[in-house]
């Protein structure tokens, strides 16, 4: 039931991928959003679930809890692991793709570690990074990192493989240095795969960033589910979830926006 | 078969110069594909060969090879007496595919290899818009790839090539894509321009009308292993009128000859 409330408003980041005209997009994206916040009005007033609140009740409880502070306080415990992780993820995932890519030695190194990560439940090593690091931030840290990295990796690896071939041998037959071809053909080719790659690094991020602290110790957005949930205050539960979701959401448009804006000037508004 | 490779060409031929590509013996292998088989072949600045012949016969292989962008697997390509070991500033190529940036305007793109070359902003912008003018896109600087037609694509392709003003022009089929009144108007922009400027022009083309039309010499390709099957040179008086071509006796006889010719891979 908690999975449940996760994936509804996740919706919202899907839908936001294809726009189709600016305006007609905006009004659906817009639609989407009023209809699951809709149908999950409807679903808790009518009572489906006692533990499950009406949006109102919940955007109510958010409200308080912006005022009193305590969701802010603990957005910023949080926040914490999550940035120090994705910030790792990021660099580090998108160098060793590229590297991946464009470096033979590196991807016979790389592919087979990449393929064992992605088979193995990640969340199981969370004691063991317990274990070895102890429930500071360190662990968690490791945590969202280890949700985020393999994808953001794997992502930017296969993105700079399928560079298309004729790209390249145009720039070679225009006299383009391989690092020129490297800047200004494969990495703009790459792009869209790359950041679709970090996009879901950030979401995997945010889940492990959660999933450390209701694992490890409960501090931060975590604290408050567990907190609420345990004293049956679920309004309060579910806006500290739905904040996390949301933020998650905002964070992924935001890569979106800085993908066009660097590399993709011709997707803009498209 | 047997072409005939008689005739001298009638454009005023300059006197005659030593060959700017020579292509000794180039064979081409993939894997178990023999591509080109024992290609031997020059090119004299001021002149326009076509290369002729059925899909698959490695016409854009041998293009490729000559601006050294693949290796061959046997013989050699000279440019001005030279070697080729990879590209260089005296070639330019036309992709079959185009082979546009998708994130690059069509001005950028076309000034892609001026800015390449090192030529400041304001210089290749100015030789970039003069050669999209050219090709009939004025207006569509600010466009992007996916917002232009395939045969508006192609222009761009054909622009940019132009613009870094290369001795040696290597076009893949470069007007397949466009309408058959644009294809026309390129086609009399051509013999311009090889009237004009002294330069080579390779040009492959599926399109025996537009090889003869077009053409100093045209070398037909055999399928798989490429060879070079006969080399026709029509006799066709280019001053003038470029609508008299077509009705020109010679140039209906040649199309005839060579169409007969190949009619042979067809099968
Ligand atoms: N990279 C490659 N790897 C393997 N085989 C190839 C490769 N490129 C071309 N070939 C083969 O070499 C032969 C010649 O190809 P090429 O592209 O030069 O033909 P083409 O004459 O340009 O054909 P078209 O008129 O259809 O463009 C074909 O049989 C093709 O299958
Ligand atoms: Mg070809």
């Amino acid at each position: 039931m908690r999975s449940a409330a996760l994936d509804e408003p996740a919706a919202v980041p899907v839908e936001a991928e294809d726009g189709r005209t600016a305006l007609g997009g905006a009004a659906l994206r817009l639609l989407s959003v009023a209809i699951v916040l809709g149908l999950w009005e409807v679903a808790g007033r009518g009572g489906v679930n006692p533990a499950l609140p009406a949006f109102s009740e919940t955007a109510l409880a958010a409200l308080a809890m912006l005022a009193d502070g305590s969701l802010p306080a603990a957005f910023l415990v949080t926040l914490e692991p999550l940035v120090l992780g994705l910030a790792i993820s990021t660099l580090l995932g998108v160098g060793l793709g590229i590297a991946m890519g464009l470096w033979r030695p590196a991807e016979w190194l790389g592919v087979p570690v990449l393929v064992i990560l992605q088979a193995a439940p990640l969340a199981a090593l969370v004691p063991l990074l317990t274990f070895a690091y102890g429930i500071g931030l360190t662990s968690k840290t490791l945590v969202v990192c280890i949700m985020a990295l393999p994808v953001i990796v794997l992502n930017a690896y296969r993105a700079i493989r399928h560079t298309p071939q004729s790209l390249v041998e145009m720039g070679r037959v225009f006299l383009a240095s391989p690092r020129i071809i490297v800047l200004r053909i494969v990495l703009p080719a790459a792009s869209p795969v790359i950041f679709a790659g970090l996009r879901l690094g950030v979401a995997a991020g945010f889940i492990g960033a959660i999933l450390a602290e209701l694992l490890i110790t409960p501090t931060g957005i975590g604290d408050l589910v567990t907190y609420h949930q345990s004293v049956a205050d679920y309004p309060r539960m579910y806006a500290a979830i739905a904040a996390i979701v949301l933020a998650s959401a905002l964070t992924i448009g935001l890569l979106e926006r800085v993908e066009i804006r660097l590399f993709r000037p011709e997707r803009a508004g498209r | 078969m047997s072409a005939p490779s008689t005739a001298t060409a009638t454009r005023p031929t300059a006197p005659s110069t030593r060959p700017i590509v020579e292509v000794r013996g180039v064979s081409k292998v993939y894997g178990k594909v023999r591509a080109l088989h024992a290609i031997d072949l020059e090119f004299e600045p001021g002149r326009l060969t076509s290369l002729l012949g059925p899909s698959g016969c490695g016409k854009t292989t041998l293009l490729k090879i000559i601006a050294g962008l693949i290796p061959p697997s046997e013989g050699e390509v000279r440019i001005q007496g030279r070697p080729v070991t990879g590209p260089g500033p005296e070639r330019a190529f036309v992709f079959q595919d185009f082979a546009l940036l998708p994130w690059a305007t069509v001005l950028k793109n076309v000034a892609f290899g001026l800015e390449l070359r090192g030529v400041p902003r304001a210089e290749r912008e100015e030789r970039a818009r003069h050669w999209i003018a050219e090709v009939g896109l004025a207006g569509f600087e600010q466009s992007y790839p996916h917002q232009l037609s395939g045969g508006m694509r192609q222009r761009v392709g054909l622009a940019r090539a132009l613009a870094v003003d290369a001795q040696v022009l290597l076009m893949d089929e470069p007007f397949s894509a466009v309408d058959e009144q644009t294809r026309r108007k390129f086609q009399e922009d051509l013999l311009g321009l090889v009237a004009r400027e002294k330069k080579t022009f390779l040009f492959v083309t599926h399109s025996i009308e537009e090889a003869v039309y077009l053409s100093d010499r045209i070398v037909l390709l055999s399928p798989r292993p490429g060879r070079v099957a006969g080399i026709v040179e029509p006799k066709i008086r280019r001053d003038g009128d470029p609508e008299r071509i077509r009705r020109d006796p010679v140039y209906l006889d040649t199309v005839e000859t060579i169409w007969r010719g190949l009619k042979g891979y067809v099968e």
